[in-house]
């Protein structure tokens, strides 16, 4: 299932909330992105399970984004396929798979300065629900991330922290089947940290995840399978432990992945 | 940049409005009536590009072709003999039908805004020459002879009395304004508005983007052929210049100079440099040109939001609530 | 025989007007992603400048000489006062420069006046066969080998060519290694200027000078640096061909403005399939 030196094989993809192996959401196989001489990503062949919480770790440039990125339709592999729930998203536009039920939380918090976090909410519920239920699943967001006092606020205004919530909620209206997060917890104090981690861990319950994180207390604190890119490939996947013991991870990561900021 | 939201005061403003449009006429010499009839109408020019641009991001050069395409569509049905109101309604169909198909190409050919912005103001030259070349007589539609630059004349107005037509003009501007504004507050506006901040995230969520921008697009090319057809009626002449540099810049400007995304900028940006200019070309037409070009650069450097939003940025400064 | 030569070098002669009026704006909108609509009245200004300094006696070609010079010089002004405070805005840019361009045209309406001047076209004529062909065209289509050839060779193999390339790709590197990218900037809009500067001298004899010549010009040459994309020689000299070819095609079975009309439309097809323009085809992509 990996690439390079890793021990492929006999562990199996577990997330803490869920039961043992379950059916595949997603799938890659060989995936690849090429930026004209830069090869981003290498034949990536990736599996997550039905409602299972993955972490994705690796340095800057590892082609973590770009896997993302592929995954969400914002770019057209180079080669390889993507499946989702049955059917095959390779190069699909970002609108029609984003129908299909994947949701992004971008690196840099890709949001509406000048519209209210009310209205990023009620936009998001709205491509599937009509405008009373939008409304009133976009109050119901508002309650749940503790944003209802700002409801009314241009999300320009909001501080780095809020922002990438006002995201990560957009990805929780949509009602998504997988969402994608790129660094939720960038910029934020330990206690959102707190805040994200349990709201995560709700979101869960009813959605696959994929999270690409640096930060390594965050990763202990949501638990879950870890898998390690390196140089645009797959270079181990196993739980945290594992991975932190691993020589070969530490090898690569060095002078990265200290524990917490 | 948000629009200017103005909330409870807003019905009120459309009351007050209604009113003086409906009373103004009699204050007024028949003279000054017909002056401002066409200030109105390109208020209403001006509040299309709005809808386009100020809403949903989208910079067309070539909103004067749009206004051209209606006003020769207007002239060349009721020199067919059909009757005024329906030429008026084909005038918006012409508008709405040439930016749907350029809207087609630049959307759903991925084409980048700057390059709409440039193809826009590339398509009004060639109308400009192309029109300019139909001097001989064997150019026409039907009975319409489109007559090169001189234009065509002597074309029918929609209604023969000064204060109806004002009165006409100022309830299709008056209807346009607060259609635009209840749009802007509707789904459809918040997500156009989310379209000009972000698109990669609109679409992200779902939505096919492709068909706002063309349905947005169309319909502020429709609002320019209405605007079109009412010129050519209120003149009774429509010509080639129409579709001039200077006059697909004037609406820009117009837009610019009175901010953009709230409607009532735009009007209002209209009728300063409408009667800015009115008064300039008492002097001449290149003196125009030049105030015009330096309005746009100096405004572009030192005042990009425009007069409107930056007055009411002003006022909340001192203290008066915006919301 | 003969007549395939003279229609070739007259297609070759479009080709050639088309490369030479776009080189300047290829240079400006590849290095600094500018867009200056006000490039056609650079064109006119160069024009302006052959026909004022033959009108005050010069000799033609010392007026060739100094229209690059002196709308290099008005480029710069332009550059210091409007553009520099622009960059990163794309259409704020377009929409300054359009006012710059209104006044420009105003400027030289209300000083020089509207009426057309010109200068007669030098050389003579050369015979092919029983065809003459005008020798001045054939000059037009060697002066533009040589600019883009000279433009090529300072981007490409001078340092200071290597520093604007790099400019262009990492304005915070060049900085590090103590270069001002904004001097870079001025320099390398200058120099589109004054491009088109002696684009406009040249093409001088040929047309009719007025203060709206620029406007004939800036579609043409808006759309070929558009479908050439970011590769500015490459790019523009791929463009130049094919939409050159198919304006002379056209223009020569119907009317010029049809020619434009074409020229439009296969700008539109040939974006449809590489919206990054003809350079986007040649990169090793994605």
């Amino acid at each position: 299932m990996s690439d390079g030196s890793a021990p492929s094989g006999a562990f199996q993809n577990r997330s803490a909330s869920a039961g043992p192996v379950s059916e595949t959401l997603l799938e890659t196989q060989g995936l690849s992105k090429n930026f004209g001489g830069v090869k981003a990503v290498t034949g990536v062949d990736f599996r997550l399970g039905r409602g299972e919480l993955r972490c994705l770790i690796g340095p800057n440039g590892a082609g973590k984004s770009t896997f993302f990125k592929m995954l969400s339709g914002q770019l057209p592999p180079t080669a390889g396929t993507i499946l989702f729930d049955g059917s095959d998203i390779t190069g699909e536009p970002p609108h029609k798979i984003a129908r299909l039920g994947i949701g992004i939380k971008n690196q840099v918090p890709s949001v509406w300065d000048g519209l209210s976090v009310y209205e990023h909410f009620f936009i998001a519920a709205h491509r599937r629900l009509g405008a009373r239920r939008a409304a009133a699943v976009a109050d119901e967001l508002l309650m749940k991330l503790g944003l209802a006092t700002l409801a009314r606020r241009d999300v320009g205004a909001l501080a780095h922290g809020e922002r990438q919530w006002v995201e990560i909620g957009m990805t929780m209206a949509q009602d998504a089947k997988l969402i994608l997060l790129d660094e939720p917890t960038a910029g934020m104090a330990t206690d959102e940290v707190e805040r994200t981690v349990a709201l995560l861990r709700a979101v869960n319950i009813s959605t696959s995840l994929i999270i690409v994180e640096h930060d390594m207390q965050f990763i202990s604190m949501i638990a879950g399978i870890v898998t390690v890119f390196h140089q645009g490939r797959i270079l181990i996947e196993d739980t945290m432990e594992n991975v932190l013991t691993n020589p070969v991870v530490r090898e690569v990561y060095l002078g990265a992945g200290r524990p917490g900021r | 940049m948000a629009p200017v939201r103005l909330s409870v005061l807003e019905p009120l403003l459309w009351a007050a409005g209604a009113v003086a449009l409906a009373v103004v006429p009699f204050a007024l010499s028949t003279f000054q009536v017909v002056q401002i009839t066409v200030f109105l109408i390109f208020c209403l020019l001006a509040v299309s590009l709005d809808l386009s641009w100020g809403l949903a991001g989208l910079l067309s050069f070539g909103q004067a072709a749009f206004f051209g395409l209606g006003g020769y569509a207007y002239a060349i049905l009721c020199a067919n003999d059909e009757t005024p109101g329906v030429a008026l309604a084909a005038g918006t169909v012409a508008g709405g039908v040439a930016a749907g198909l350029l809207g087609y190409i630049a959307f759903y050919g991925r084409l980048s805004t700057m390059f709409l912005a440039v193809t826009t103001l590339v398509v009004t030259l060639i109308l400009l020459q192309v029109l300019g070349s139909t001097a001989d007589p064997s150019y026409h539609v039907g009975a319409a002879v489109l007559g090169g630059y001189n234009g065509m004349t002597n074309i029918p107005p929609l209604l023969h009395e000064p204060t109806p037509f004002f009165w006409t003009a100022g309830g299709l501007l008056f209807l346009v304004i607060v259609s635009g504004r209840l749009l802007m507050a509707a789904p459809f506006g918040r997500i156009l508005a989310a379209i000009r901040e972000n698109e990669r995230r609109v679409e992200l969520l779902g939505y096919d983007v492709r068909g706002h921008k063309l349905a947005i697009f169309a319909l502020s090319g429709a609002i320019a052929g209405l605007a079109g057809a009412l010129f050519a009626s209120w003149g009774g002449f429509i010509n080639p210049e129409v579709f001039s540099l200077a006059q697909s810049a004037q609406v820009v400007i117009w837009v610019l100079v009175g901010g953009r995304g709230s409607l009532y900028g735009a009007a209002i940006g209209a009728l300063l440099v409408q009667a800015m200019t009115q008064y300039l070309g008492y002097i001449g037409t290149a003196y125009t040109t030049l105030v015009l070009g330096a309005l746009l650069v100096s405004f572009v450097l030192m005042m990009p939001n425009g007069l409107l939003p930056t007055f009411l940025r002003g006022l909340s400064s001192i203290g008066i609530r915006q919301r | 025989m003969e007549y395939l030569v003279v229609t070739l070098i007259g297609v070759i002669f479009a080709i050639a007007s088309l490369v030479l009026l776009a080189l300047g704006l290829a240079i400006i909108y590849g290095m600094m992603g500018v867009i200056n609509l006000a490039q056609g009245e650079f064109i006119m200004l160069g024009a302006y400048t052959v026909v004022l300094s033959s009108a005050h006696g010069l000799d033609l070609w010392v007026g060739m000489a100094l229209a690059p010079v002196v709308v290099g010089l008005v480029g710069l002004l332009v550059e210091r006062c409007i553009v520099r405070f622009l960059y990163g805005r794309l259409l704020d840019t377009m929409l300054a420069t359009w006012g710059l361009s209104l006044c420009l045209i105003a400027a030289v309406t209300l000083i020089l006046g509207p009426s057309t001047e010109g200068v007669a076209t030098p050389f003579g004529h050369v015979a092919i066969g029983g065809y003459v062909v005008s020798t001045y065209n054939l000059f037009v289509i060697a002066a533009t080998g040589f600019l883009v050839a000279l433009t090529w060779g300072l981007f490409n193999r001078t340092r200071f060519g290597l520093i604007a390339r790099g400019a262009m790709q990492n304005a915070d590197m060049v900085a590090v290694l103590g270069i001002h990218p904004p001097t870079i900037y001025m320099i390398t809009f200058a120099l589109g200027s004054a491009l088109a500067g002696l684009a406009g001298a040249i093409m001088a004899p040929l047309t009719g000078v007025v203060p709206s010549l620029g406007l004939a010009f800036v579609a043409k040459v808006f759309i070929t640096v558009t479908v050439g994309g970011a590769a500015i020689f490459s790019g523009t000299l791929g463009a130049g061909t094919l939409l050159g070819a198919i304006e002379s095609a056209v223009s020569f079975v119907s009317t010029p403005i049809y020619g434009q009309v074409a020229m439009l439309g296969s700008a539109l097809v040939v974006l449809r399939f590489a919206p990054q323009g003809i350079s986007g085809l040649w990169r090793r992509s994605d």
